[in-house]
């Protein structure tokens, strides 16, 4: 396997402007991806789009990631890249963060280790896309305007896409009140 | 000996209240399409002029569940569309028929998740299931015509117990099954 290419711009500018932080970085087919620590990436994405020489004025997509079972070693369980676009420069650059649970991840019972800053503050456009990964993840997202869930029902007792929850749920589909006949 | 003896015979037909009715219902079934999925395209296709379904007085497709009397539920049913589709059931008017078109509409189909209804008639009523994955618009006119022999038979017969009981019509394939492909050995035997 070919040695990561880490020429990207951005990384030695971040590395200069923060120089307590420990950045890790991987490279794979051109595409960059920075890992920042979780309790700092508020501040770390504010200077990507403030800084002149960044300027990632685009989120593109915010996901999650769950690696349970994963073949590979991985810094956490689970992982939200935030993938940022930066139209003057044509650059693009994956944000990604790594979170470890401390609570059993089988239920929706709120962790404070799955915690990040939200940043819709620095992009509005993350509003929907965090809801998504709470939704399906449970991560939560400080000071975010709305964190509800946007895709499953409100009561809906599991984050669907974490790796331990089965496909077929656990019976949600099928409590539901059944009509017949007589009923309408 | 009846009434048939004092009436002109040349003019006048003379049947039952109820098979007239049932006459007039068959005949203008007023579908409520809840298409969802790729089974709609084919309820389109059914509708336009290709298929014609307007040769069985089912072509007026209502967008409102209180003007029409047989709801087409084609396509998968997400676990959080189950409500609205209750809801349309119950704003439907008596007398009123279902149709569930597809394997998705019936079964799932492939999708067997967490957040898709595994079988539309776990939750509403449903009176034919038209298989297919998405079935063509011939088969959706089958079902259309199994809804209206249902109508014709009336009376559905009901158990002790409240439940209907099954009307055993089938569709029976209207063609002869071709004959399997031969046996083809390659190379040299």
């Amino acid at each position: 396997m070919a040695k990561a290419n880490l020429d990207h711009p951005t990384l030695a500018l971040v590395k200069v402007a923060f120089t307590d932080i420990k950045f890790k970085a991987t490279e794979f087919r051109g595409q960059t991806t920075l890992i920042v620590p979780a309790e700092r990436l508020h501040t770390v994405m504010r200077y990507l789009r403030d800084d002149p020489e960044c300027d990632y004025n685009f989120l593109s997509d915010v996901v999650g990631i769950d690696y349970l079972g994963y073949p590979a070693k991985t810094l956490g369980r689970f992982a939200i890249v935030y993938l940022l676009i930066s139209y003057e420069h044509g650059r693009r650059l994956a944000v990604k963060v790594f979170l470890d649970p401390t609570v059993d991840t089988s239920g929706i019972e709120p962790d404070p280790a799955l915690e990040v800053d939200s940043v819709t503050d620095i992009w509005p456009g993350a509003e929907w896309p965090e809801r998504e990964v709470y939704d399906m993840f449970g991560i939560r997202f400080r000071n975010h305007p709305d964190l509800r869930r946007i895709l499953m029902w409100k009561d809906y007792p599991a984050h669907p896409l974490r790796k331990d929850y089965p496909l077929r749920g656990r019976g949600e589909r099928e409590t539901y009140r059944v009509l017949d006949r007589d009923a309408s | 000996m009846g009434l048939e003896t004092a009436i002109p015979t040349d003019s006048v037909l003379t049947t039952q209240l109820n098979r007239i009715i049932n006459w007039a219902r068959r005949s203008s079934l007023w579908p409520m399409p809840f298409a969802t999925a790729c089974c709609g395209i084919e309820l389109m296709s059914t509708a336009s002029s290709r298929y014609d379904l307007a040769r069985f007085g089912a072509e007026v497709m209502r967008f409102s569940p209180r003007q029409s009397d047989l709801l087409i539920v084609a396509g998968r049913v997400a676990v959080k569309m189950l409500p609205v589709l209750q809801r349309i059931y119950m704003q439907m008017c008596e007398p009123k028929w279902v149709i569930s078109m597809g394997a998705c509409a019936s079964t799932g189909g492939v999708f067997d998740t967490y957040a898709v209804v595994q079988g539309v008639d776990q939750f509403i009523p449903v009176d034919v299931y038209v298989p297919g994955c998405p079935p063509r618009p011939e088969m959706l006119l089958e079902g259309i015509m199994a809804v209206q022999r249902i109508i014709d038979e009336e009376n559905i017969p009901y158990d002790g117990e409240g439940h209907r009981l099954p009307l055993e019509i089938a569709l029976q394939p209207n063609y002869e099954p071709r004959p399997q492909p031969a046996e083809v050995s390659i190379g040299a035997t």
